[in-house]
């Protein structure tokens, strides 16, 4: 029986299906205890998904690589999604063209404030000089965060996680902040959501609002190209 | 559907050959994203179609982190360590990053104009 199960297990666990179905398995799982929540955002559904898999592969001693093989396949499908980014800020055009000049302040100082802050705190804490670097470009989306730690002499892996943290407290935290401070405007909503909290963030405003989300898709995109010119600026600067 | 997954993906393809080409400091997706905003302002607007394919991806934006967030699980002992410092950044630079970005941009914004087409608001 158990030499049954073993074999299944060694069968399913070589083929993308398994680590592609928990995936998509526990993300309905995330989904449906959000509903349930009363769509409460501190039941966020990608922190619910990421914590019974991180469970799931503790449990069963699978290697992230290997959960990775199978669970590539919805990864992938993040630069399409991206692309589609266009779609909804093009139906803010009208939104937008009122507030270009305000629009790159904002996400200009916005950026500025994400990488100070992290480096300061940091630092204040005790971080090592390591850990400062590589928390700094936490707010980006990760394949640029990483590329720029590691450029910095930071741990890109650490970054990497970093970044996905960064996403979720924006992505839970985020309204709740906005609304304590009387920010109701949902472009500047979305602004603030997208620099703080690049994609998950993102993902999350499209879920209150679709203004919401265009301008949080649309900070992401430009923080983006923001950091990696101040963080080019520095390593100039410092050499 | 197959139609405008092909568009979406020949802009991240164009994106991703034109930051690799000119070594740009952006993603290719960004890029790609770019293009495609450029190319509905030329045509004044896409399809019925790719509006409703783009809003169901990104409908569920979130799934797609999660494999990336997985990758949590390999540095459980490093968060550990070094917790104080990752927690306060985290928490504090984020929270304040998000009340400057919103403050500025409300501050500085003319108020919205009004919108025609009814939807979401407050």
């Amino acid at each position: 029986m158990t030499d049954d199960l073993y074999r299944i297990w060694v069968y399913l666990s070589a083929s993308p299906l398994l680590a592609l179905t928990a995936t998509l398995v526990a993300y309905q799982g995330g989904l449906w205890l959000y509903e349930k929540s009363g769509r409460r955002p501190v039941v966020n559904p990608v922190l619910i998904a990421v914590g019974l898999l991180v469970g799931l592969l503790l449990v069963t001693e699978t290697r992230y690589g290997d959960y990775f093989e199978g669970a590539q396949f919805v990864h992938f499908m993040l630069g399409p999604a991206t692309v589609a980014l266009a779609v909804p800020l093009y139906g803010q055009l009208r939104a937008l063209r009122g507030s270009v000049m305000a629009t790159v302040v904002a996400i200009v100082l916005g950026s500025l404030t994400a990488i100070l802050s992290a480096l300061g705190i940091a630092w204040a804490l005790g971080g090592s000089l390591q850990t400062v670097i590589s928390l700094a470009p936490k707010s980006v989306t990760t394949p640029i965060a990483m590329a720029l730690s590691d450029r910095l002499g930071g741990l890109a892996s650490l970054t990497a996680v970093a970044v996905i943290i960064t996403g979720m407290v924006g992505a839970i935290a985020g309204g709740w902040l906005l609304d304590r401070f009387g920010i109701t405007d949902q472009r500047a909503r979305g602004l603030a959501i997208g620099v703080a909290a690049h994609g998950i963030g993102t993902a999350r405003a499209f879920q209150v609002n679709e203004t919401t989300g265009a301008f949080a898709g649309l900070a992401m995109g430009l923080n983006a190209l923001a950091t990696t010119l101040f963080f080019a600026a520095a390593i100039a600067w410092f050499g | 559907m197959l139609r405008y997954l092909t568009i979406l993906l020949v802009c991240q393809l164009v994106g991703e050959t034109i930051v690799t080409g000119f070594s740009l400091p952006v993603p290719g997706p960004v890029l790609g994203m770019a293009l495609l905003f450029l190319g509905l302002v030329v045509r004044r607007g896409g399809s019925p179609g790719l509006d409703d394919f783009s809003r169901g991806l990104l409908q569920h934006l979130g799934l797609l982190f999660v494999p990336a967030g997985v990758g949590v699980v390999l540095h459980l002992r490093l968060l550990a360590e070094a917790w104080l410092p990752i927690a306060g950044a985290l928490l504090f630079g984020t929270g304040l990053t998000i009340v400057v970005t919103g403050w500025l941009m409300q501050r500085l914004a003319r108020p919205p104009l009004p919108n025609p087409s009814g939807e979401g608001g407050r």
